[in-house]
């Protein structure tokens, strides 16, 4: 009997179509791409796929502040980020939950944002920001607040501030409605015990509403953390990474590295380290969570 | 001092009405009952004493302030939830200090008093686990610690052992006594469960509609029910009522068998008044398996349509005057479907109540 007719090749014969495509989609390519992280692979001289160069690449980009300033301003704009849309979140979330009537509806018009291609917002805010038609200075200009024309997207700080507005106006929702979902499913009674137990109403969000909340930030935090993590599109269109790249984060640059000057060995290796930067807030917020899901068994 | 006083107090929720102006005193360090099916109002009064709802209308007291206005956390109460409400992401030494930790009192001071409360509830082991590891009986102890531990004037209790099993509950009615006898405070204990009530109150205040039917001790509502309402609630089986009409010094029920009106209330059964006769289970036995057989009594012969033997008694289900009664034989017989026997009524413990108002005749 050949092998294949087996009882005990069974299993393994019908993994096979999962376990071949995993290898083609997942595994060829991740392998592929470390692998070209060792060479001086630049995507005009194919030959130099062969020309080894051990750990170079990831030397150069260490002790490189090109890459590093990017890679902090990654961090910086994570942090930032995250925690304003994490506090608008919960605020939207909390006078959401206060209303009586039409709690569906508002929630369904929070998600038109997302419902948006981040080009599109990109372009969008890239109009509002604009420093001679925009409608932001438009209006700082008629309301008085401002006599000249802010070059919001040419001064570096106010260009990262602008990009985190568009990126907050796009995803603040995604907390809010996790959050949402997080009071919706909280129940009354230790509410009302700790009013009984002497809390006001701060102390009552404070040490009840919060540390239920959690678990459900944590989950927001890890799905964005990623996405942040690995913005691009809004950043290449509303300022492509310049002024001389001063809004330059992690991604804008590997692509710019990897496609503009053609050095995909090179930005392979930035891949890597910026995949170990996601996968390290990832598994912070990842941790967070399951340390608060062991007590959230007692909520019933 | 806390005395609880209610002075018709209502509730509103928009313009139904769901407790219609209730008065009701507490005394200090005195058990009360509230009991009553479910949608009495019993609940709802409760946690208005607690302050979770708002008063529409009277007064309510706790010792000699007016509280109607005053949050929850400023009329020194605790209060035991049904679903036990701890905070879930506390261990059981956070829970049980929780509430002091908020009063600013001093972490030492904290932690002595909880020792304390966990000695006297048993928690002493469990006290670094979180709710989630705790069984449901434990989770109720932990709550009923959280309350004493704060030391207040009064304990409110929200059916608290509506969520255990039948044996569980028994042990924790129990210690919820014991726990009343060592830490003397006034508690309001609400509870659906008609055996709680008896066996907890000092008083029980049984509620119907958002209305107080009767307060008194458990034996006098056992013993005296004020309404049919009474009689039917408290007390398990519940009393068997027939209707009738007063004839001749007699309760003539709907198939012609009469039944003597018992001497006491003679004064108020006068002729042609239509009535309702009562009797519990416990009352009519076959001659000679009964509870007493001086006083007293009537006998009339009833066919046994089934029995359930519970051991030393049986619960027999017969019918009298067309309708289902429920007797009791004391003593280890078998009782067949279909045997014949003579019961015997105790009259000086049949009720009579007014068939239109419900009312007992006594309280003419």
């Amino acid at each position: 009997m050949p092998f294949w007719r087996r009882e005990s090749a069974t299993p393994f014969l019908l993994l096979t179509p999962a376990l071949l495509t995993m290898a083609f989609v997942v595994i060829i390519p991740l392998v592929f791409s470390m692998y070209t992280s060792f060479t001086g692979y630049r995507l005009v001289k194919p030959d130099s796929l062969y020309d080894w160069v051990g750990f170079r690449n990831y030397a150069r980009i260490l002790s490189d502040w090109e890459f590093w300033v990017p890679f902090g301003r990654t961090v910086l704009f994570l942090t930032v980020v995250l925690n304003v849309e994490f506090l608008l979140g919960l605020g939207i979330a909390l006078l959401i939950n206060r209303i009586t009537w039409g709690q569906r509806t508002l929630r369904t018009i929070m998600m038109f944002p997302m419902m948006f291609s981040p080009i599109l917002v990109g372009f969008q805010f890239k109009f509002l920001f604009n420093d001679n038609i925009g409608i932001v200075n438009n209006a700082l200009q008629s309301l008085g607040l401002s006599d000249g024309a802010i070059a919001w997207l040419v001064d570096a700080k106010l260009a990262f501030f602008s990009i985190a507005i568009a990126e907050i106006w796009m995803s603040t929702s995604v907390f809010a409605i996790l959050l949402l979902a997080g009071l919706f499913a909280m129940p009354r009674d230790p509410l009302e015990a700790a009013k009984v137990d002497g809390c006001n109403a701060w102390q009552t969000f404070r040490h009840i509403t919060l540390p239920f909340l959690m678990p459900f930030a944590y989950i927001a935090m890890a799905i964005r953390s990623l996405d942040v993590a690995r913005a691009y599109d809004i950043v290449t269109v509303m300022t492509d990474g310049g002024p001389a790249g001063r809004t330059e984060i992690l991604w804008t640059l590997i692509a710019r590295v990897g496609y503009d000057n053609s050095r995909m060995g090179m930005a392979n290796a930035m891949a890597y380290v910026s995949t170990i930067l996601s996968i390290l807030f990832t598994w912070y917020f990842y941790r967070k969570l399951v340390a608060a899901r062991r007590y959230m068994g007692g909520a019933q | 001092m806390a005395e609880i006083t209610l002075d018709k107090v209502v509730k509103k929720y928009g313009a139904a009405s769901v407790v219609h102006g209730i008065d009701l005193e507490i005394a200090h360090e005195e058990f009360v009952v509230l009991v009553g099916p479910s949608g009495c109002g019993k609940s709802t009064t409760l946690r208005m004493i607690a302050g979770l709802e708002d008063i529409s209308g009277g007064i309510v007291r706790i010792g000699d302030r007016v509280v109607n206005d005053l949050p929850p956390r400023k009329r020194n109460i605790s209060m035991v939830f049904q679903n036990y409400a701890l905070y879930p992401h506390m261990n059981v030494r956070e829970n049980l200090g929780f509430g002091l930790k908020i009063a600013g009192e001093s972490p030492d001071n904290i932690s002595k008093r909880v020792d304390e409360a966990a000695a006297v509830l048993g928690l002493t082991p469990l006290l670094d686990r979180t709710p989630a590891e705790l069984s449901g009986g434990q989770r109720q102890r932990v709550a009923m610690g959280r309350a004493i531990v704060r030391r207040p004037e009064v304990f409110l209790f929200d059916e608290p052992l509506s969520n255990l099993d039948a044996k569980l509950r028994g042990q924790m009615r129990a210690e919820i006594k014991k726990l009343h006898q060592k830490v003397r405070t006034t508690v309001v204990y609400v509870t659906h469960d008609q055996v709680e009530a008896m066996t907890l109150a000092d008083r029980i205040v049984v509620m119907r509609d958002g209305r107080i039917e009767q307060v008194g001790t458990p034996m006098e509502a056992f013993n005296h029910p004020r309404t049919t309402f009474v009689a039917t609630f408290i007390g398990s089986p519940p009393m068997n009522l027939l209707p009738g009409v007063i004839a001749g010094g007699a309760v003539r029920l709907a198939d012609g068998t009469t039944v003597p009106v018992p001497d006491r209330l003679k004064p108020h059964a006068r002729d042609g008044r239509k009535v309702t006769l009562g009797i519990r289970p416990d009352d009519i036995s076959p001659v000679g398996h009964g509870l007493s057989q001086d006083g007293p009594g009537a006998e009339v012969d009833l066919t046994v349509e089934l029995a359930e033997p519970l051991g030393m008694e049986s619960l027999i289900y017969t019918r009298l005057a067309g309708q289902e009664v429920l007797a009791k034989l004391y003593g280890p017989r078998i009782v067949q479907p279909g045997e014949q026997l003579t019961f015997r009524m105790a009259l000086d413990r049949a009720h009579l109540f007014d068939a239109e108002t419900g009312q007992s005749l006594r309280l003419d």
